[in-house]
């Protein structure tokens, strides 16, 4: 029975809280890039740099905080420079859109030269990032570092396998918890939020009706810049700041909106966490969870290295666009 | 008229760069030029011609450098002893597993059909690994400071430029198949996922490339600068040109690099628009421009894309192995995106989609700026610090990120291009 309580500590420590802690950071990506989808109508390939310059943002007026000696206790500085990052972000998603798309939504363009578009708002965004930081890696968290302790938790339980919570997992799960719920609060009980939904379902019939598009489209950019700055905020404090690593990260938000099916919310948050799992799952050695089930084996019992978590969320991506192309749960066109 | 100017205009820009800074540095340009634009030769193949938006470019030149190395290094003996028997055998069952899928997948239908999926993908699964996993680790050990790889053929270089485009048009036909018939956003999606993947296998695999440890010392197709220096016929060329027979050779070396790679451009640049112009070009240009009337009219569109991806895949396969061979060595881990697929798309769309010469232009132009913005960048930024107190901290960090307003720059530029000119500087000539 203990081994049997070990094997899912074990688990949990390695898997399962990982698992939820980085499946919450993709699905509040993944949200950003499926409302920017639904209302506007690309897939905008400077999300993942979206990410990094509202982080560094965040950075930038934690660093001012902890110098002028404001701190959160025990938890990081950063999620009191939040909103200042989200300022940031905003703003320069909303000069994107006055200087580049704005231009290309009253020709109507085609989609894939949004897409070109957003691939040099991709390119000038990496630069300033980099200008202003640097490409190296940035550590800003502080505070209380964990939850619960493995060593603690070992003692307070009498079990083999310790379980350890940090802080800035726990506070990833709580934030994007919340984020969702007030999202989901502000797309169905809220006027602007109607007004997209409709305006994602039907522009013409939405036109009609008598909803301003240049409202719709200023808080589909207002909503997705902030979900960036917190998706990259949070993954900043969970593993670390490094501009490079955000660009990479597009390829896991994309998938996970694609998995859950592109223009709907529900899908993005659940596509999210079926890429996560499956990244941590498919790259977890399981030699000693096995080795609790009574089973010993020679090999790390490792299904692919982690160097291939990159494949993993892509062959899954492959895998739902051609089994079932509108996602988990239905998307908006194929 | 306009293409002739602005090439002349390059050209005199390259010169400059000659007489203003060194002959070395223009030739490192200009070979570096030439290879990007096959590259670009080959994004405006599936992007102008066909309307395919591929952003797995990095990929497809890293198959061509895979290439570079299994074609020019010493095959190891040892590690064939060791482990070659072992690959050999998890090719051959992978082979069979995915025949058994094909087979299953034909001939079962309905419960049975998925069951018999599942059971073998996961019995090939055990059964590769089982082979594969001690013969990887009896050729990762064999001397793995030096080796530690299986190694190549040991034929000229000059042969992996070709078996490059083989690889990436073999690779191309497997994405191809998977990911064409997906929305055009969908498959710049996949095609930017497969590139990633590619490199992961590069980096991870080190029996077959070595890896993130590396290849270098490949050989070379032209005369290295040591023998050069003490060849008699050399001294002499250098003596009556008048110049240092050390700086000389240097300059020989990139300009037979130049030849080389200038008369694979021109062949390429031939055939490309010899396809252009031909029914074929009409055809494709008819695809892009209304699928459904071209489908309408009898013209299968999915075979026809299959096949300009992998015409335009192999040609972006032929310029990575040419890269490889230039730099003399196979660096998985410097693969990035942006300079090896959105660096290369910037160059087609300023150059103009569609038009083989102004991608070509758009690749010269698009390099030059890209390495010629280093070295203004930072002398803007030394200009700036000057103003700033001696010594101050931002002044040190503003030097230390010059580099990084080249990226900035490169967006500006298709941004600009991309609403002003949307047709790039040499437009395509819509009378075919």
């Amino acid at each position: 029975m203990t081994d049997l309580i070990n094997a899912f500590v074990l688990l949990s420590n390695f898997v399962l809280i990982p698992g939820l802690a980085y499946g919450a950071q993709l699905a509040l990506g993944a949200l950003g890039v499926t409302l920017i989808y639904a209302v506007l109508r690309f897939s905008n390939f400077a999300h993942g740099d979206t990410m990094a310059f509202g982080a560094m943002c965040v950075i930038l007026v934690t660093w001012g905080m902890q110098g002028l000696g404001i701190s959160a206790g025990v938890l990081p500085t950063a999620l009191l420079a939040l909103p200042f990052g989200i300022l940031g972000a905003v703003a320069l998603a909303l000069l994107f859109d006055r200087t580049v798309y704005r231009f290309y939504r009253q020709q109507r363009a085609a989609p894939v030269v949004f897409v070109i578009a957003s691939v040099g708002v991709m390119f000038m965004t990496n630069g300033i990032v980099r200008l202003i930081i640097g490409p190296d890696d940035q550590r800003f968290a502080d505070g209380e570092r964990f939850i619960i302790r493995a060593r603690e938790f070992k003692e307070m339980t009498g079990l083999a396998e310790g379980l350890a919570l940090r802080t800035t997992q726990g506070i990833t799960i709580v934030v994007a918890l919340v984020v969702m719920v007030a999202l989901f609060w502000f797309l169905n009980r809220t006027r602007t939020g109607k007004a997209m939904r409709a305006y994602s379902d039907n522009e013409d019939l939405a036109l009609l009706s008598g909803i301003n598009p240049d409202k719709v489209v200023f808080w589909t950019w207002v909503i997705a810049a902030a979900l960036a700055t917190i998706a990259g905020t949070l993954y900043g404090l969970d593993k670390s700041f490094k501009p490079f690593t955000y660009f990479q990260l597009l390829l896991p938000i994309f998938a996970s909106a694609i998995v859950g099916g592109i223009g709907n919310p529900i899908g993005a948050i659940a596509g999210g966490f079926v890429i996560a799992f499956s990244e941590v799952t498919v790259t977890y050695a399981y030699k000693k969870f096995l080795f609790y089930l009574g089973w010993e084996s020679e090999g790390l019992m490792q299904l692919l290295s982690t160097d291939y978590k990159f494949a993993v969320s892509f062959v899954i991506l492959v895998l739902v666009l051609l089994v079932r192309p509108t996602g988990i749960f239905k998307g908006r066109v194929i | 008229m306009r293409g002739f100017v602005l090439f002349a205009a390059m050209g005199l820009a390259l010169v400059g760069v000659g007489v203003f800074q060194s002959w070395n540095v223009a030739l490192a340009i200009l070979n570096l030029s030439l290879i990007s634009a096959i590259m670009a030769l080959g994004v405006n193949i599936q992007w102008g011609y066909a309307g395919l938006f591929n952003v797995g470019i990095m990929g497809f030149a890293a198959l061509g450098g895979v290439a570079a190395v299994l074609v020019s290094t010493a095959p190891v003996g040892a590690a064939w002893a060791a482990g070659g028997a072992g690959i050999g055998l998890a090719g051959v069952l992978l082979a069979v597993t995915v025949g058994a899928i094909v087979f299953a997948r034909r001939w079962l239908h309905g419960l049975a059909r998925k069951l018999a999926t599942i059971a073998l993908v996961v019995g090939g699964y055990a059964a590769v690994r089982m082979a594969y996993d001690p013969a990887v680790g009896a050729i990762e050990a064999v001397d793995p400071a030096r080796t530690g790889n299986l190694g190549g053929l040991g034929l000229p270089i000059v042969l992996a430029w070709a078996v490059g485009g083989v690889f990436a048009a073999g690779v191309a036909w497997v994405i191809g198949k998977i990911s064409l018939g997906l929305r055009s956003d969908y498959f710049a999606i996949a095609t930017l996922g497969i590139s990633e993947i590619l490199i992961a296998i590069m980096k991870n695999e080190d029996w077959l490339t070595r890896g993130v440890k590396n290849v270098t010392g490949l050989p070379r197709p032209v005369p290295y600068e040591v023998d050069l220096q003490t060849a008699d016929w050399f001294r002499d060329l250098a003596a009556s040109l008048g110049q240092n027979p050390v700086v000389f050779s240097g300059i020989f070396v990139k300009l037979c690099y130049a030849l080389l790679f200038g008369l694979v451009l021109l062949a390429l640049y031939w055939l490309a628009e010899r396809a252009l112009r031909s029914p074929w070009g009409r055809m494709m240009r008819a695809i892009r421009d209304n699928r459904d009337a071209a489908e309408a009219m009898g013209k299968n569109v999915t075979a026809r894309h299959l096949q300009v991806f992998v015409l335009g895949s192999a040609v972006v396969g032929i310029a990575g192995a040419m890269l490889v061979t230039l730099d003399g060595q196979f660096t998985p881990g410097t693969y990035n995106p942006l300079r090896y697929t959105f660096l290369i798309w910037v160059m087609v769309i300023v150059g103009g989609s569609g038009n083989n010469a102004g991608s070509i232009l758009g690749a010269f132009l698009i390099w030059f700026v890209w390495i010629e913005a280093e070295t203004a960048g930072r002398a803007l930024m030394s200009g700036l610090v000057d103003w700033l107190p001696q010594g101050s901290a931002l002044g040190a960090h503003l030097l230390e990120a010059a580099p990084h307003l080249r990226l900035f720059l490169m967006g500006l530029i298709l941004l600009v291009v991309l609403r002003f000119s949307p047709r790039g500087l040499i437009p395509e000539r819509t009378r075919g």
